[in-house]
């Protein structure tokens, strides 16, 4: 999933602090999961920005709505019939949902209330590490189901580097050496003959450096 | 026993503290409490495990959050006793209620009056 992080509240205030009508808008998917912008944040930030801001002497009207998805049409078209009501959306949704919102509805300022961080997995509740940089080429069959280019910091193809010590990456000793994992995989599978294969050099122009990418499946397009 | 505690506690009881969550504190303030205080079980004696641990977790998170807007986030507190320990109950209850004449009331409730004093006045 979208892994995702509350923006500072002060940081929110000053986005939103021009406007009257402001419409709160959750997603209910990833950012929900990663406790940033689900119904629960929503409610929660609606609370504390009504209070500030009467607290400063304006009364605010601020709604909150939590979408099922905030990147799909359909969920987006949920609230055509009242965004003119408003002056501002502040979404809790990542980038992604914001950006739709702001490619749908043209004329409406539209403000993120959170900071996209990555596509990652919960390891625990209130954990949540990177897992994926969304590559477009995924190597994962040839590296023991671990991803060295989101989890090595030199995303090295043929690793360990020379920095690997006692498992750890030397960026830091928090940090696993992603090549260690890979190794260790390997081991518990037996199959240490792989690491023996060298891996060609990666074809990167599926990666960002080909500019802003697409999926087109036209055997599903109607 | 026959303790007494200053009558202006409001009293929520909920089946576990684990149940209480930010929100629910934050809107207390947003409808006019002057303070809000969590009493749970002792540490390590909650019947659902953690939910006491959980309820002082989300009692700093509202601390932090109030702080942040200015409404100031010693307004919340988290204690803990044990059921038997009525002299205790009160004693928090004292606690709190003296925290919270030092601290004054909440400044939202004068701000809604000024709101409609201003709105009433532009009528
Ligand atoms: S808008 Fe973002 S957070 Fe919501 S479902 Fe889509 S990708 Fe996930
Ligand atoms: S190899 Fe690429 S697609 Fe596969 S997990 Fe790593 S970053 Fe993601």
């Amino acid at each position: 999933m979208i892994v995702a992080e509350k923006k500072p509240m002060e940081e929110v205030i000053k986005e939103i602090k021009d406007y009257k009508n402001i419409l709160l808008l959750g997603c209910n998917e990833c950012v929900t999961v990663c406790e940033a912008g689900g119904k629960k944040e929503v409610g929660i930030l609606a609370s504390a920005l009504r209070m500030y801001f009467l607290n400063q002497g304006e009364e605010k009207r601020i709604d909150e709505v939590t979408l099922e998805r905030q990147c799909d049409h359909e969920y987006l078209e949920e609230i055509r019939d009242r965004i003119d009501t408003y002056d501002a959306v502040l979404s809790l949704a990542c980038g992604v949902g914001v950006q739709f919102m702001a490619d749908k509805y043209v004329s409406i300022p539209v403000y993120p209330g959170v900071n996209t961080c990555f596509l990652g997995a919960t390891e625990k509740r209130g954990l949540w590490t990177e897992r994926c940089q969304a590559c477009g080429q995924c190597i994962l069959a040839s590296t023991a189901g671990i991803c060295p280019i989101s989890r090595c910091a030199k995303r090295i193809l043929n690793g360990p580097c020379g920095g690997s010590t006692n498992g750890k990456c030397e960026i830091s000793k928090e940090l696993d050496c992603a090549w260690q994992l890979i190794i260790n995989r390997l081991k518990a599978m037996s199959r240490m003959d792989d690491y023996e294969i060298l891996l060609d050099i990666k074809d990167w122009s599926s990666d960002r450096a080909g500019g802003p990418r697409k999926v087109v499946r036209e055997d599903v397009q109607e | 026993m026959r303790l007494s505690y200053p009558t202006s506690i409001k009293i929520i009881r909920v089946p576990c503290t684990g149940k209480v969550d930010v929100i629910h504190i934050l809107r207390s303030f947003e409808k006019g409490a002057d303070g809000v205080y969590v009493v749970g079980c002792m540490e390590g004696d909650c019947h659902f495990n953690k939910g006491n641990f959980r309820a002082r977790k989300r009692v700093a998170q509202a601390q932090k959050m109030l702080d942040d807007i200015g409404i100031g986030g010693e307004r919340v507190k988290m204690y803990n006793l044990s059921s038997s320990e009525a002299p205790l109950f009160v004693k928090f209850a004292k606690e709190m209620f003296d925290k919270i004449v030092e601290l004054g009331p909440n400044p939202i409730k004068s701000a809604k009056k000024k709101n409609i004093n201003r709105q009433t006045e532009a009528a």
